[in-house]
């Protein structure tokens, strides 16, 4: 299982840096779906397996989606593909590595304990005991998340919107 | 079992990465990139937080309501991206610049 994690955690960080270092936009979307499907199998080694599932869902196929139809809408009417310039390599990278540096030795000085193996029960999988949980003792966010999704929804596309300058509001 | 400190070191590293994309990047959708990378990071922890105490599962369904709450901020970050890009025929974030004095 540790070769496994590697494996998906040597995937997730190598998209990641990918994205950092492509020159096409669209090229960057599709390593963060990669990305996005490394870390999904991250969850899946580590026992979470309906973060797992929800992570491929939500992310690698909605919000990946959305994002490339964010690319396509604002291309050049040209149809050159974009190419996305960078600025402040120095600061980007002198952030990026304090920030990775300070994490890592907070980190790997603290004692976190050991992850523990979840008794495996024959009668409930770790995704009913995530089904039971939500709609018991996590009822009100959940309902709140719905809430969420649908203000998000009218929002974007009131947001979005073109409107004519010639009808009401 | 996987100690917990090599899913602390990962998503150290996925954090990181995805600040150097929102300072790096010049377009406002690479920017949404970046922040999604940090937020999966985010929940990679989470997750390994979770794994120390397997009897319950606060870990977890937080991880599912920064998901959803991810989704929702790409949507609305997204539409207000093409509203800009439809007033200012641009996505660079640094060229819109009207509230910007001189």
């Amino acid at each position: 299982m540790i070769y496994a994690f590697y494996i998906f955690a040597f995937i997730a960080i190598a998209s990641a840096a990918g994205i950092l270092f492509a020159r096409r936009l669209f090229h960057a979307a599709l390593m963060l779906l990669v990305c996005f499907l490394g870390v999904a199998g991250i969850y899946a080694v580590s026992f979470a397996e309906w973060v797992a599932v929800t992570q491929i869902l939500v992310y690698a196929g909605g919000v990946v989606v959305i994002i490339i139809f964010g690319i396509m809408l604002t291309a050049r009417i040209t149809g050159r593909p974009t190419a996305v310039a960078n600025s402040r390599w120095f600061s980007g990278t002198l952030l990026g590595l304090g920030a990775m540096g300070f994490l890592i030795t907070l980190f790997v000085r603290g004692s976190f304990g050991n992850g523990v193996m979840p008794a495996s029960d024959a009668k409930f999988t770790m995704v009913n005991r995530f089904g039971i949980e939500l709609m018991t003792d996590y009822m009100l966010p959940f309902e709140g998340a719905g809430l969420l999704l649908l203000i998000t929804l009218v929002g974007a596309a009131v947001i979005a919107a073109t409107r004519n300058k010639n009808s009401i509001s | 079992m996987i100690p917990i400190e090599n899913y602390l070191v990962l998503s150290a590293t996925l954090f990181s990465i995805g600040l150097m994309i929102v300072v790096i990047k010049r377009n406002a959708i690479a920017v949404l990139l970046g922040l999604e990378l940090m937020l999966n990071a985010a929940n990679i922890n989470l997750v390994a937080f979770n794994l120390a105490h397997p009897e319950r599962l606060d870990g977890q369904m937080f991880a599912v309501f920064v998901i959803i709450v991810a989704a929702c901020e790409a949507a609305v970050g997204l539409a207000i991206i093409l509203q800009a890009y439809r007033v200012f025929h641009t996505a660079v974030p640094d060229s819109i610049s009207t509230l910007k004095e001189s």
